[in-house]
């Protein structure tokens, strides 16, 4: 029985994956037409949490009732079917069937779809391909799918985490208008500035326990933060000035049509280049032409002043440069390896034989240095929370040693507690001399830790800035499209 | 760190079966637990055998290859060409055999990693043209009138065990320490479980892919030579279906048909499961038409029970 009011009551809920415990009598209760932010570090088991909640995953043990009429769930990455049309993505599992048993009623499904677009306001065709969609257009059709089977809870997995801010500020009004219409929305995330804009109650996890819920009123920042890591912030290390040494890394003319056009700079030694930009702005497929995921098509790199080719990303380890992308799951890492595997795969280069007991010597190294929170260097990868992938992702990369490090997005999805010790661990490697390329969305991040920051725009390179006489105002104004 | 509690072997569920079956076939046919029948069953397993740990390698990059029972008629053949008495020394068919394998697999390779090509149709293609190529070597004909010591490959023995045998013990366990202890080995895996990131990992996964397939071919080319050997001729028409059970082998030993996991000892526990399953309904009197239907049976049950206990974790 649930009470009046409360449309959502999970108790007692507690989850094992192999040997760990991700969640340990957790409880959630979720009133109707509320917008309820869930927070806490990597691996605190929000993520698992939600998945139950939404069905699709089973407890252990406890109880989630639901007094309303659908739950639905938008994840991090989207369950999006790119080849069908928008309007059949909406009507996906429920479609209008016609006078014919079994045959699409196209005219209704295509109808029902604009309806609902237009109630959401979002400016999409229902007959275009979902595939040509940008990410923020298809999280928008994953909303309206939502209410197309009448959700009145619909759960957000880190939603804003590929969206730039013109995107987010669309989806908080979206969440917002949904709120209007008595539709409930848990919303998942780190991102403090986005908790407090929208949230009326916060619950804060821990370890796969719940800490605490309070209306958003009466927190703050700091407090909130000292709930999520359940010991005040150490304040990360002052920036050191460093003086950067010699061209390491030099980009000339670099260009592949229809994504990025002309774009040249430089890295120096111990220096931090920073790629500021909206999404879709072409940072990250300059990122991934200089590390030969995906080569340009014309123009010149040069590694300490030699001319050089990187058709894989093996040309790229051969040369020292090494890169963190920005699609873990695609990228990152192989789910099925254990952590260990993962950890070494890229600096096994030199060996032919696998030393068992050294890998297994750096392997418990490295998730000691990182933190990384699993039952053991034995567990696949894939079992571990999102933030702890990418620690290993992160350990990965830096065990190659590299000289020069393109980071696409280091923090996604990472904690502020990690984030932090991310931080000072960027502008140790750039101390100790490497060249460093940092693509981020976070204007906090960008500014934080870059010697210059580059801005891009459509493809091309709206020019460069230094951060400290600069302004996140500036470089928007800069990176948005006239 | 914490120690982690070692999992059980994906393998442990399958050797249990091995064992419930054989104590049970034991009991029911007491001449089935001796010596004799004992090396019986590992002779008749060893070419499948030898198939089957190649078809790991591949179907561990995610992968499949069908040309292996074309493969072992072609090889057969070449190797039969070269070894009549009194012409060649021995190594010569053995190596000129394994050769021809290594060749048609690299070529399967190739055509993967470069032309992109789903793997099934290129292997597919491989085992409709390699049958031709064995018909047109032998003219149709089979190739006899061979060696004593070529022969000697497939029905010697050394120290009282089949060479077969030894021969298949051997590239099971060489295959065993490679994948486990090498990093090409490593880079398999890697290629299988998750292709994009193995290759922004910095592994070349083409070349990889390339040494799966020609490790395939190569080993289906000394299967047919330890085949040709034991049968004192080059059949054109040897080794029809052998790819199916290799594949049956690789998938009942566990490792995964999507690549990534797995391994070449579980592929010998399911080539063994195979052979002593054949060779108990053989001493069972059961007629080869339900052995058909059962083989089905076990290979779909053994992956159906993989999958659950995969599902459980």
């Amino acid at each position: 029985m649930v009470e009046g009011g409360v449309l959502l009551e999970a108790e007692g809920v507690s989850k094992f994956f192999g040997g760990i415990r991700a969640l340990d009598r957790a409880r959630l209760s979720v009133r109707r037409g509320e917008i309820h932010a869930v927070t806490g570090e990597n691996g605190a088991g929000k993520s698992t949490l939600m998945r139950i909640i939404a069905g699709l995953e089973q407890a252990d043990s406890g109880e989630v009732r639901f007094a309303g009429r659908g739950i639905a769930m938008i994840h991090q990455e989207l369950m999006i079917f790119p080849d069908l049309s928008v309007a059949e993505n909406i009507c996906m599992g429920q479609e209008p069937v016609g006078w014919f048993p079994g045959w699409l009623d196209r005219g209704t499904m295509r109808r029902e779809a604009s309806e609902l677009l237009a109630r959401l306001g979002v400016a999409v065709d229902p007959a275009s391909s979902m595939r040509d969609l940008s990410f923020a257009e298809q999280q928008s059709v994953e909303i309206a799918r939502a209410l197309a089977r009448h959700a009145d809870l619909i759960v957000m997995d880190e939603p804003t985490s590929s969206l730039s801010a013109r995107e987010s500020e669309l989806l908080f009004a979206l969440i917002l208008d949904l709120k209007q219409r008595g539709v409930a929305t848990v919303y998942v995330s780190h991102r403090m500035p986005e908790i407090f804009r929208l949230a009326d109650t916060i619950t804060v996890m821990r370890d796969g326990c719940h800490i605490a819920t309070r209306p958003a009123a009466g927190l703050d920042e700091d407090r909130l933060v000292a709930m999520m890591v359940g010991r005040p912030l150490e304040k990360s290390a002052p920036v050191r000035d460093r003086a950067p040494g010699d061209v390491l890394l030099e980009v000339r003319g670099l260009t592949t049509p229809g994504r990025f056009e002309n774009i040249s700079f430089t890295v120096r030694r111990g220096e931090i280049l920073g790629f500021a930009g909206l999404i879709g702005a072409g940072r990250s497929d300059v990122a991934a032409a200089i590390f030969g995921l995906v080569p340009a098509v014309h123009g010149e790199i040069l590694v300490e002043g030699r001319p050089v080719r990187i058709e894989s990303p093996d040309d790229a380890f051969s040369l020292g440069i090494a890169m963190v992308t920005e699609d873990r799951k695609k990228y990152g890492f192989i789910p099925q390896m254990t952590v260990r595997e993962n950890l070494t795969l890229s600096s096994l280069r030199n060996t032919t034989l696998v030393r068992r007991a050294r890998e297994e010597g750096i392997a418990d190294e490295q998730m000691r240095r990182f933190a990384v929170r699993a039952a053991g260097r034995e567990q696949p990868l894939r079992n571990l929370s999102g933030g702890n992938q990418q620690k290993v992702v992160l350990a990965r990369v830096l065990l190659a040693d590299p000289e020069i490090l393109i980071l696409d997005e280091p923090t996604r999805g990472i904690d502020v507690a990690a984030k932090a010790e991310i931080y000072d661990l960027i502008r140790e490697l750039a101390c100790s001399g490497k060249a460093i390329l940092l693509v981020s969305s976070e204007m906090n991040e960008i500014l934080a830790l870059s010697d210059r920051i580059l801005i891009m725009r459509e493809g091309r390179a709206a020019g460069e800035v230094r951060p400290r006489e600069s302004s996140p105002e500036e470089i928007l104004r800069r990176a948005m499209p006239n | 760190m914490k120690e982690t509690k070692k999992p059980w072997p994906a393998q442990f569920g399958l050797a249990i079966a091995l064992v419930v079956l054989m104590a049970a076939l034991s009991i029911a046919r007491p001449n089935f637990l001796t010596v004799g029948n004992l090396v019986n069953v590992l002779r008749q397993i060893s070419i499948n055998g030898i198939l089957a740990v190649g078809g790991t390698y591949v179907i561990l990059t995610g992968g499949v290859d069908l040309s292996p029972g074309s493969l072992v008629a072609l090889t057969g053949v070449v190797a039969a060409l070269f070894a009549h008495p009194g012409e060649f020394a021995v190594f010569v068919p053995v190596c000129l055999g394994i050769l021809a394998g290594a060749l048609c697999g690299a070529l399967n390779g190739w055509i993967v990693t470069r032309g992109r090509v789903a793997p099934f149709i290129v292997t597919l293609g491989m085992m409709t043209s390699a049958r031709g190529l064995a018909l047109l070597a032998s003219g149709g004909r089979p190739v006899s009138n061979l060696s004593a010591a070529f022969t000697g490959i497939g029905g010697g023995d050394l120290a009282a065990v089949p060479i077969p045998i030894l021969i298949f013990f051997a590239v099971a366990l060489l295959s065993h320490l490679f994948l486990r202890n090498m990093r090409a080995g490593r880079h398999l895996y890697a290629v299988g479980g998750n292709e994009n990131a193995a290759r922004a990992s910095g592994v070349k996964v083409g070349r990889v892919k390339l040494m799966a397939y020609t490790l395939s071919g190569a080993l289906a080319g000394l299967g047919g030579v330890v085949l040709a050997a034991r049968i004192t001729t080059g059949q054109p028409n040897a080794g029809i279906g052998y790819e199916l059970d290799a594949i049956a082998a690789v998938v009942i030993g566990g490792t995964s048909l999507n690549g990534g996991i797995g391994g070449v000892s579980g592929t010998v526990l399911g080539a063994l499961l195979i052979g002593v399953l054949n060779n108990g309904l053989d001493l069972l009197n059961v007629s080869s038409y339900y052995q058909q239907v059962i083989k089905g049976v076990i290979i779909v049950g053994a992956v159906w029970l993989d999958r659950s206990h995969h599902r459980d974790q």
